[in-house]
């Protein structure tokens, strides 16, 4: 019997090629479990993806000055900021025009705000000059560039319009030099004045302190994830509810209970002086300084370590280390050798997870850290609610982001991911 | 008696069917924001529960006063304005209305005038600061010091602050420019009237800082207006700067050792706006509310509660006793006589400009 070429062709029940069917089915099943899982990633995207993505954004953006100022912005595009001269009439008359628009439509505040973040004084300027402006006859009322000055001497300053035509572009670099203490001048890129450098400090004491807190977690949460696994179930359980109990405790609560804790006249000192260890006058500072966010933020992030270590170490059978002893080990030579090494993938999750927790943290160094204790998440804070410099706040906020991805990679790179274990 | 009888329920059916014509056109529920603690309580009682129990209103509260103005522009971008009536102090209200967040209000047509005849705009007279703004009250960030921790000759001047020789111990100051800038200035010999000249130039805030970092080491920064009374009843510090009506609470209600320094009591308004881009119902009923609540008799009952001045003149000669403790309240305001001889009036526009550029080089100063 001489075979056609569609008799080489598997077919299922239904007649048609076996491995149409078979990817057929495999689709289906693609799209039924993306379906399941639909609400979530819609939520997601919706709620988490799209605000971060849009906040982020705003590191970049800047079209709010060109936006309300088009006819300066168009205008000063001829002027050579370096030249040491003041723009030309045509640049103050479209700015005439531009600041009245601005005024009628109340935006003008928003551009000084905005530009006064660069240069102090944009602000009361705007708002003086709009004042005025707004009476204007802008056909007849010409030439604008004496009457500009004669409103606010604000207007004969060079450095003012170089502000503006450095700032005015729709994409700038500008909220990413602030945020690496650089500022964005007429001649380019420059260094803030020493005075006002504090954010690289912070994110330096951003990194050290997460690094400091993290350890602490290690070397406290390991000696108790060790017992909860090893004691009999009745004490481990005992213990599991003790290290869990903070843990259902609201965060302002227990950050508050440090200050009782640790403030000049507060128990630990009390004790200490009691005890003549310490004199009276020479009480211990130890909040609102560094020692009060490490301890107030290792004691809260502990159980974010304890937890996969733990899950980790009761994988480990306890007869490894009774073999490790059979066979002639000390009891550190087990320890070292052959429980240690299974229970790093515990150490990796828990590190990862205090790591990434502390340097995002901010309600805690705000009440216990002082000013020698505060991350640079406050000064985020400080610029989403009080400041209103959004893009300045975008671009730390980015700054972190990807600092925190540089240092998962490399923690992939040098100890491996997938040797990260939840449990199991 | 029949025919009167009749023509009085004819008419207050009438008047009924009016009021409830008028209700129909505001919103039953309204959202107001403010700065929660005790100052809200002040409110709830003297404003709020009055309110609701005349118009049957539900009145929910929210309190994020503190970052009204990110909230309130987070709101205006995205198109979707929960609040109804919000507190603010009067450099946010400022800025509110120049970025047009804030609705416009004539006060002689949507505030109450005084029970004399006298116009909302005289009685308010200078504290209507901006077109935005309806005042409220008047409070003054000073400073307390412990009684039993000062030795013998306690303190009667805000430059006690700077004198560690004399008043040996912790102080506690807020983490920001303004107000410990000023203080810096006036204690190190500038006059009132010239330290917003001063402060202006680089010299001047170098001067500050330097008067500051005198007593660097001697203070607990603190960010919140409840840390300094809580480090005062705790005796971690001596002496600190907070919001006259916590020191108030702190002195007369939870009877702790502590009294006050009025010299050099940095004054400041707070108020009510109404943002800008409320549906007609909910404006109705806004305006309403603010009629209300800013009345002569209103201003002065809050006064029973909290020790803020009433911003309205025909307020003060109404303001009694503290309704739970029954004190007279009039020597406790800001606004008191001897207390308002040794006052110190913040410049608003000063701020407005040099806010970020002070507050980068405190920050930076504070990290040093």
């Amino acid at each position: 019997m001489v075979s056609t070429p569609s008799d080489k062709i598997l077919l299922s029940a239904d007649g048609r090629p076996l491995k149409q069917s078979l990817s057929r089915s495999l689709r289906q099943q693609k799209i039924r479990a993306l379906l399941l899982i639909a609400p979530l990633l819609i939520f997601i995207f919706v709620a988490f993806i799209m605000p971060i993505v849009s906040m982020l954004s705003r590191s970049v953006e800047n079209d709010l000055v060109s936006q309300t100022l088009p006819q300066t912005v168009q205008a000063l595009q001829s002027w050579d900021a370096l030249s040491g001269e003041l723009p030309s009439e045509p640049v103050y008359a479209a700015f005439a025009l531009d600041i009245q628009n601005a005024a009628k439509a109340k935006v003008h505040t928003k551009v000084g705000l905005r530009l006064n973040y660069e240069k102090s004084g944009i602000a009361s300027l705007f708002k003086k000059t709009a004042r005025k402006a707004k009476k204007w006859d802008i056909q007849n009322d010409g030439p604008f560039k004496d009457k500009l000055i004669k409103v606010h001497k604000g207007w004969g300053e060079v450095e003012v319009w170089q502000t503006l035509k450095t700032h005015s572009p729709r994409y700038t670099s500008g909220y990413f030099l602030n945020a690496i203490d650089m500022r964005k001048t007429a001649e380019g890129a420059d260094f803030q004045p020493e005075d006002k450098t504090i954010l690289i400090k912070l994110f330096q004491r951003t990194l050290i302190m997460s690094l400091i807190i993290t350890f602490s977690c290690i070397l406290l949460g390991y000696p108790i994830a060790w017992l909860l696994a090893n004691l009999p179930m009745r004490q481990a359980n005992l213990l599991m509810i003790l290290v869990l109990l903070p843990f259902w405790t609201s965060l302002l609560v227990r950050t508050s209970a440090w200050k009782v804790m640790l403030q000049q006249q507060g128990v630990i000192n009390d004790i200490l002086v009691q005890l003549s260890l310490v004199s009276d006058e020479a009480r211990l500072i130890m909040i609102n300084n560094e020692i009060g966010t490490i301890v107030a933020m290792t004691h809260i992030l502990l159980p974010f370590m304890i937890l996969p270590m733990y899950s980790v170490m009761q994988t480990i059978p306890p007869s490894y280390l009774r073999a490790a002893k059979s066979l002639g080990a000390t009891n550190w030579t087990a320890f070292w050798r052959v429980y240690f090494p299974q229970s790093v993938p515990g150490i990796g999750a828990g590190s990862i997870l205090v790591f990434i927790l502390a340097i995002g943290y901010y309600i805690t160094p705000e009440i216990v850290g002082g000013t020698k204790g505060v991350f640079i998440s406050n000064r985020i804070a400080y610029h989403i609610l009080k400041s209103l410099n959004w893009g300045l706040a975008a671009a730390l906020g980015t700054i972190l982001l990807v600092a925190v991805l540089v240092l998962y990679w490399t923690y992939d790179k040098i100890v491996g991911i997938d040797n990260v274990k939840l449990g199991g | 008696m029949n025919f009167t009888k009749t023509i009085m329920t004819t008419a207050s059916a009438a008047l009924i069917s009016g009021a409830a014509f008028a209700e129909s056109h505001m919103s039953m529920e309204m959202t107001i924001v403010s700065w929660g603690g005790a100052y809200s309580n002040s409110q709830l009682r003297a404003y709020h529960e009055p309110y609701s129990a005349k118009t049957g209103v539900t009145i929910l509260n929210d309190d994020s006063s503190s970052t009204a103005v990110a909230q309130l522009r987070a709101m205006n971008e995205a198109n979707n304005i929960t609040w109804d009536v919000v507190d603010v102090e009067a450099a946010p209200a400022m800025q509110l209305c120049d970025e047009g967040l804030a609705m416009e209000i004539d006060p002689d047509t949507m505030l109450a005038a005084a029970p004399d005849g006298t116009p909302a705009s005289e009685d308010f007279g200078d504290m209507l600061v901006s077109e935005c703004f309806i005042p409220q009250i008047v409070y003054s960030t000073t400073f307390g010091y412990r009684t039993d921790l000062v030795g013998d000759t306690p303190p009667d001047n805000v430059c006690a602050v700077f004198d560690t020789k004399t008043y040996p111990g912790k102080r506690s100051l807020f983490s920001v420019p303004i107000n410990q800038m000023e203080w810096a200035l006036l204690c190190d010999g500038v006059a009132k009237s010239e330290i917003y000249d001063v402060l202006a130039t680089e010299d001047g805030q170098d001067r500050a800082l330097a008067k500051l970092d005198t007593i660097k080491d001697d203070v607990i920064w603190v960010s919140s207006g409840s840390d300094t009374p809580q480090l005062l009843a705790d005796g971690e510090v001596i002496m600190g700067a907070t919001y006259n009506g916590r020191l108030f609470s702190l002195i007369e209600e939870q009877k702790q050792p502590v009294a006050m320094i009025w010299d050099g009591q940095v004054m400041d308004l707070d108020g009510w706006i109404i943002p800008a881009g409320l549906s007609p119902e909910r404006q109705a009923r806004a305006l309403d509310y603010i009629m209300f609540a800013t009345d002569t008799q209103r201003l002065a009952d809050q006064a029973k509660y909290i020790s803020y001045g009433p911003a309205r003149a025909s307020s003060a000669p109404l303001v009694g006793k503290h309704a739970d403790l029954g004190i007279d309240m009039a020597p406790h305001m800001p606004t008191a006589p001897e207390n308002l001889s040794r006052a110190f009036l913040m410049n608003y526009d000063f701020w407005a400009d040099y806010r970020d550029d002070l507050d980068a080089k405190f920050q930076a100063w504070l990290a040093k």
